[in-house]
C-alpha cells in the first residue's frame, strides 16, 4: 500500500462530494444571484443592475408578502415550540420503556406521510363541507356551513402540524440526556417547578430548542403546499410569489431576486438564532 | 441547642409492587454527628435516603427532622440537602451559580449571594473558583463544590449518596479524611450511605448495617467491627474466616464446636444461646489468629491447630498467609504480624496457629 | 416534573389531558383521509353514504378506483423511478462522504462539512429554482455553442432526480457517518494484519458494519424522495411524480380517489418508516 495509492483513494472520495456541492449547490446559487442582478433590455439581452431588487422594495405587495411570510413563520416556530415542548418533556421524562417507544412512534408516523396527504386531511376537516363544519351543524352550534379554510389561522394550524415533529424529536433527544438527579438536586436545593424549568431544564435543552426552531422556521418559510392549499389563492406566501414569477409570469430575473431575498432572510435569522443561543451550525444540525 | 435528635425514623416502611425495599427501620441521629448506613447494593439504603430527602414517600412509619414530621412535605420544602451519587452539579452553570442556586430560590439578593458563595467556597478550600465551569474542576474539587452547594443553605441534615463511588482509589482515601474534616468544620449532621465498609468505619460516629431492607445493627464503628451483632454483620464488615459447625458440648463458660471439616474449637458460651446439637456459624478475624513456629511457644490460647502454608499474599502492612489445616484440610487466612516476624514464611512450611475463645464470634447457624 | 417529585393531582391530569389532545390533533387529519377513502360518495365529505371499495377497485365512472386510474398509476411509477435513482445516488455519495469526513484529515475539512450541511437550511423552493436557473443557463450556452439540443438540462425527470439528490445526500451522509464513527478501526487493522488488502478489509469488515446505516439511509431517501414537493415542483417537466399529480388533481377538486391514494401512501410510508427504524435499531 503506497502513499500514492492512499492519495488516489482520498481524491476518489473527495470527487463525489465536490461534484455534488459545486454543481448542485454552489454554482446554482451563484447563477441565481447573477440572474437576480440582470435586467432584461431586449430579446436575450441583459444588463447588470439592481432593478429587480428595486422592484421588490417599491412594490408594496412584494415586500409586504415577504414581511408577512417572515412574521408568520416566526409565529409558527414559537407556537410549535410552546406546543411541542410539553410533549417532548412528557415523552422524555415521564414515560419509560415501551410506552415511551410507542408514543415516540405515534409522533413519527404522521411525518413519514407526504405533506400533501397531511394538508389534504386538514382540508377535509376544515372546509365548508368538511367534518368540523358538519359537526358544528349537527350539534347545533352553527346554523349553516362554516368555512374554516382559507384564513391565516388555518395556515397556522397546517404549518404547526407539518413541522411539529422536527421540534419534538430534537427536544426528546436532548431532554432524554438530562439526568433526573439534576432535577432532583434542583428540588432538593429548594427550587420550584418553574425555577427548575427555567434554570436547569431549558438551559440543558437549548441545543435541541435551537435546532428544532431552525428546522421549523426553515420549513415554514420555504413551505408552499400548506399556505396555498389551506390559505387559498390569496394566501400571500412568498414561495407562492416565487413560483408565480418563475412558472406563470416567466420573469426569472425577478423570481431569482425573490429567491435570493428569501435565502438571505433565512440565513440571517438562522445566524442570529445561533448567535443568540451561542450554538454552532455543525453542533446543532450535524447530529 | 435543643435535645431533639436531628433525624428520627420510626418503623419506616417502603413497599414497591411486590417487594419491600425498606422494612420497619427505626433509628435516631443526634445533632452534629456523622451517621453512615452501610450495606450491599440492593439492600434498600438508597430508597431509605431518598425517603429522607423526599423523593420517595414512605408506605408506613414516621419520619421526623428536628422533631417535625416530614410526611407529605415536598423535597424543596425540607430542611435537608443531598449530595447526589454523581454529584448532579448543573453543567449549564458555572461554579458560583451552582453554589448560589439554593439562595436564588430563596430570593436572597445578588450581592449577598455573591458574598456568601465566596465565603462557603473558601470554607471548602476553593476560594476564587466561582467563575469556573464545572468541567474545569477535578473530581475532588467537584465533590467539595457539591458539598458547598448544600452547606450554603445551612441545612439541618446533609444526605450523601455514595458520593465517593465514582472516584479513583487514591482520591477516595483522601476524600474520606476530607469529608470527615468538612463535617467537623460545619458541625452539620451528615447521613452517609455507602457499600464501602472502610468509608463507613473511618468517617462515622455511628454506623447502621443494612441488609434486605432491615437494620442488622446500629453502633459505633468499633462495636460494628469487634462486636458484630449478627452473622451478616460479621461476614460483611471486615475479613473473617468462616466456619459452619455443630455444638458438641457446652459448659458455663464455653461451647465446644465441631466444624463441618471435622476440627474442634472452643468459643465463649455467652456469644450465642446454643444447645448441644444445634448448628452454628463461627467468624474469626485473620488478625485474631496468632502464629507460632512450635507448639511450645503458644501460651494462653486454648484453640491450637497446625497447617501447611499454601500461599503468602504480600500486601505491605496487610500481608496474609493462607494455611491448610493439617487435620481437616480447611483453609485458614491469617494476618502476618507487622513486626516482621514470619516474613520468611514460604509455601509448604509447617506452622502452628492459635486463638483465644473470646476472639471468635459465634452465631446460630442455618444448618447448611 | 419527574415521577419522583410529587405534584398536585390536578396538574398531572391536566398534563395528561394535553398529551392526549395533542395525539388526537396528530391523528385526526390522517384518520379522516383514510376514512373517506371508503365513503360511497363522490365527495370526500360527510354525510357517510355507506362503505365501498370502489375508490380502490372500481372501473365505472364516476367510481374509478386507484388501480384503474391511469394517470395515478403512471405517477406512482414515475415517483418510484425517481426515488430509486435518488436513493442510489445518495447512498453512494453519502458513503464516500462518510469515509472522507470520518477517516481523513485535510485542509478545508471544516468548511466542506459546513457546506455539506447547507442543504438542510436552504428552503427546497430555492434549491429548485437555483438548479433550474443554472441548468437552463448551461443548456442555453451549450445549445448556442453547438447547435444541438440538451433536453436533459431542461425541466424533467433528470433535474428532479438531481434536485432531490442535492439535499437527500446530506441526510445519507449524516446517518452513515454516525455509524462509521462508532466503528473500531482496530477491526480493520486486524484484517490487514491477517493478510487482507486495504480494499478487501473495507469490503469484508467495514461495509458489512455500515450496512444497517446504509439500508436505513436508502429507505429514508426513498421516503424523502416520494414525499418531496417543493424542489420537485420547480423542476418537473411533462412527466410528474405522484405528489405533483395529486396536487394538480386537488386543485381541480378533490374526489375520494385521492383519499384512496393517500391511504395507500400512509400505509406504505408507515411501513417503510418502521422498517428504517428497525434497521437502525439492529445496529447492536
Amino acid at each position: 500500500m503506497s502513499r500514492d495509492a492512499s492519495k488516489l483513494g482520498f481524491y476518489l472520495l473527495l470527487a463525489p462530494l465536490l461534484l455534488w456541492l459545486v454543481l448542485l449547490i454552489i454554482l446554482p446559487h451563484i447563477g441565481l444571484f447573477v440572474v437576480s442582478v440582470s435586467e432584461k433590455v431586449g430579446v436575450r439581452e441583459y444588463e447588470i443592475g439592481l432593478g429587480n431588487y428595486a422592484a421588490f422594495f417599491t412594490e408594496p405587495l412584494y415586500w409586504r408578502t415577504f414581511a408577512r411570510t417572515a412574521i408568520m413563520s416566526i409565529l409558527a416556530t414559537g407556537l410549535t415550540l410552546i406546543l411541542g415542548f410539553p410533549i417532548a418533556y412528557y415523552i422524555a421524562k415521564l414515560t419509560k420503556g415501551r410506552t415511551k417507544t410507542t408514543l415516540f412512534l405515534m409522533c413519527m408516523i404522521p411525518f413519514w406521510v407526504s405533506e400533501l396527504v397531511r394538508t389534504y386531511g386538514w382540508m377535509i376537516l376544515l372546509r365548508e363541507s368538511g367534518v368540523f363544519s358538519s359537526f358544528l351543524q349537527y350539534v347545533g352550534l352553527a346554523s349553516g356551513p362554516v368555512e374554516m379554510l382559507y384564513n391565516d389561522a388555518a395556515i397556522m394550524v397546517g404549518l404547526v402540524y407539518t413541522s411539529i415533529l422536527f421540534m419534538v424529536v430534537p427536544l426528546v433527544t436532548t431532554l432524554d440526556s438530562l439526568d433526573d438527579s439534576l432535577i432532583e438536586a434542583g428540588y432538593d436545593l429548594g427550587g420550584s417547578s418553574f425555577s427548575i424549568l427555567r434554570e436547569i431544564v431549558i438551559p440543558h435543552a437549548m441545543p435541541g430548542i435551537v435546532s428544532g426552531c431552525i428546522v421549523v422556521f426553515m420549513l415554514s418559510l420555504g413551505n408552499y403546499l400548506t399556505p396555498i392549499l389551506l390559505g387559498g389563492k390569496d394566501s400571500l406566501w412568498f414561495t407562492g410569489m416565487i413560483y408565480t414569477q418563475f412558472i406563470t409570469r416567466f420573469n426569472w430575473e425577478l423570481g431569482s431576486a425573490f429567491g435570493f431575498l428569501l435565502l438571505a432572510l433565512s440565513s440571517v435569522l438562522v445566524f442570529v438564532g445561533l448567535k443568540l443561543s451561542r450554538q454552532s451550525l455543525s453542533g446543532t444540525m450535524g447530529r | 441547642m435543643t435535645d431533639a435528635p436531628d433525624l428520627v425514623c420510626r418503623d419506616l416502611v417502603k413497599e414497591f409492587d411486590q417487594f419491600r425495599a425498606v422494612d420497619h427501620v427505626s433509628f435516631e441521629v443526634p445533632q452534629g454527628s456523622f451517621f453512615s448506613i452501610l450495606g450491599p447494593s440492593g439492600c434498600g439504603k438508597t430508597t431509605l435516603l431518598r425517603m429522607i430527602a423526599g423523593f420517595q414517600a414512605p408506605s408506613d412509619g414516621e419520619l421526623l427532622i428536628k422533631g417535625k414530621s416530614m410526611i407529605g412535605v415536598p423535597p424543596n420544602k425540607r430542611p435537608v440537602s443531598m449530595v447526589f451519587q454523581h454529584l448532579a452539579l448543573f453543567p449549564t452553570m458555572n461554579i458560583g451559580d451552582n453554589v448560589g442556586f439554593g439562595l436564588r430560590q430563596r430570593g436572597v439578593n445578588r450581592t449577598d449571594i455573591k458574598k456568601r458563595v465566596e465565603e462557603v467556597l473558601a470554607r471548602v478550600g476553593l476560594p476564587g473558583t466561582s467563575g469556573r465551569r464545572v468541567d474545569q474542576l477535578s473530581g475532588g474539587q467537584r465533590q467539595r463544590v457539591a458539598i458547598a452547594r448544600c452547606m450554603i443553605l445551612e441545612p439541618d441534615l446533609l444526605l450523601l449518596d455514595e458520593p465517593l463511588g465514582a472516584l479513583d482509589l487514591k482520591l477516595r482515601e483522601h476524600m474520606k479524611l476530607e469529608l470527615k474534616a468538612l463535617q467537623h468544620e460545619f458541625g452539620t449532621t451528615f447521613v452517609y450511605i455507602t457499600h464501602d465498609q472502610s468509608e463507613a468505619l473511618v468517617m462515622s460516629d455511628n454506623v447502621a448495617v443494612m441488609n434486605h431492607g432491615r437494620f442488622e445493627q446500629i453502633g459505633s464503628p468499633h462495636d460494628i467491627y469487634y462486636k458484630p451483632a449478627t452473622a451478616f454483620v460479621a461476614g460483611f464488615v471486615g475479613d473473617a474466616n468462616r466456619f459452619s459447625a455443630r455444638v458438641k458440648g457446652s459448659s458455663e463458660e464455653s461451647l465446644i464446636l465441631e466444624t463441618e471439616a471435622g476440627s474442634t474449637m472452643e468459643v465463649e458460651a455467652k456469644m450465642a444461646d446454643l444447645n448441644v446439637g444445634q448448628h452454628a456459624q463461627v467468624f474469626l478475624r485473620p488478625e485474631a489468629i496468632e502464629l507460632a513456629k512450635s507448639k511450645e511457644q503458644i501460651t494462653g490460647n486454648s484453640n491450637v491447630t497446625s497447617g501447611t502454608v499454601t500461599s503468602v499474599l504480600f500486601n505491605g502492612a496487610n500481608s496474609m498467609v493462607a494455611l491448610r489445616e493439617t487435620g481437616s484440610g480447611a483453609t485458614l487466612n491469617v494476618a502476618l504480624p507487622q513486626t516482621g516476624a514470619f516474613s520468611d514464611l514460604s509455601e509448604g512450611d509447617e506452622i502452628f496457629a492459635s486463638w483465644h475463645p473470646t476472639k471468635a464470634r459465634c452465631y446460630p447457624g442455618d444448618g447448611a | 416534573m419527574i415521577p419522583t417529585v410529587p405534584q398536585p393531582a390536578v396538574m398531572t391530569w391536566c398534563y395528561r389531558a394535553y398529551v392526549i389532545l395533542f395525539f388526537v390533533y396528530l391523528a385526526l387529519p390522517l384518520s379522516v383521509v383514510c376514512l373517506f377513502a371508503f365513503n360511497n360518495s363522490v365527495f370526500p365529505s360527510l354525510p357517510w353514504e355507506g362503505f365501498t371499495l370502489a375508490w380502490f377497485f372500481g372501473s365505472d365512472a364516476p367510481y374509478i378506483g386507484v388501480f384503474n386510474e391511469r394517470s395515478i398509476l403512471r405517477a406512482i411509477g414515475t415517483s418510484a423511478f425517481v426515488a430509486v435513482w435518488v436513493a442510489g445516488l445518495a447512498v453512494v455519495v453519502g458513503t464516500c462522504n462518510a469515509f472522507l469526513f470520518v477517516r481523513h484529515e485535510f485542509r478545508g475539512k471544516a468548511l466542506l462539512y459546513m457546506l455539506m450541511l447547507l442543504p438542510l437550511i436552504i428552503p427546497g423552493v430555492i434549491l429548485g429554482i437555483s438548479i433550474l436557473v443554472f441548468s437552463s443557463a448551461v443548456a442555453n450556452t451549450l445549445e448556442d455553442a453547438t447547435g444541438m439540443w440538451f433536453d436533459g438540462l431542461r425541466p424533467g425527470l433528470p433535474l428532479v432526480i438531481l434536485g432531490q439528490f442535492s439535499f437527500v445526500a446530506t441526510f445519507a451522509t449524516l446517518v452513515i457517518s454516525a455509524r462509521l464513527q462508532k466503528f473500531d478501526p482496530s477491526l480493520e487493522e486486524a484484517a490487514l494484519n491477517l493478510g487482507a488488502s486495504k480494499f478487501g478489509a473495507v469490503r469484508q469488515i467495514t461495509l458489512p458494519f455500515l450496512l444497517p446505516a446504509i439500508v436505513a439511509s436508502a429507505i429514508v431517501s426513498v421516503l424523502m424522495s416520494f414525499e418531496n414537493f417543493n424542489t420537485t415542483l420547480m423542476l418537473v417537466g411533462s412527466e410528474s411524480p405522484l405528489t405533483i399529480t395529486m396536487f394538480d388533481k386537488l386543485k381541480q377538486g378533490s374526489t375520494p380517489v385521492l383519499n384512496a391514494v393517500s391511504l395507500l401512501l400512509i400505509i406504505v410510508s408507515a411501513a417503510i418508516g418502521l422498517m428504517s427504524l428497525l434497521f437502525q435499531n439492529s445496529k447492536r
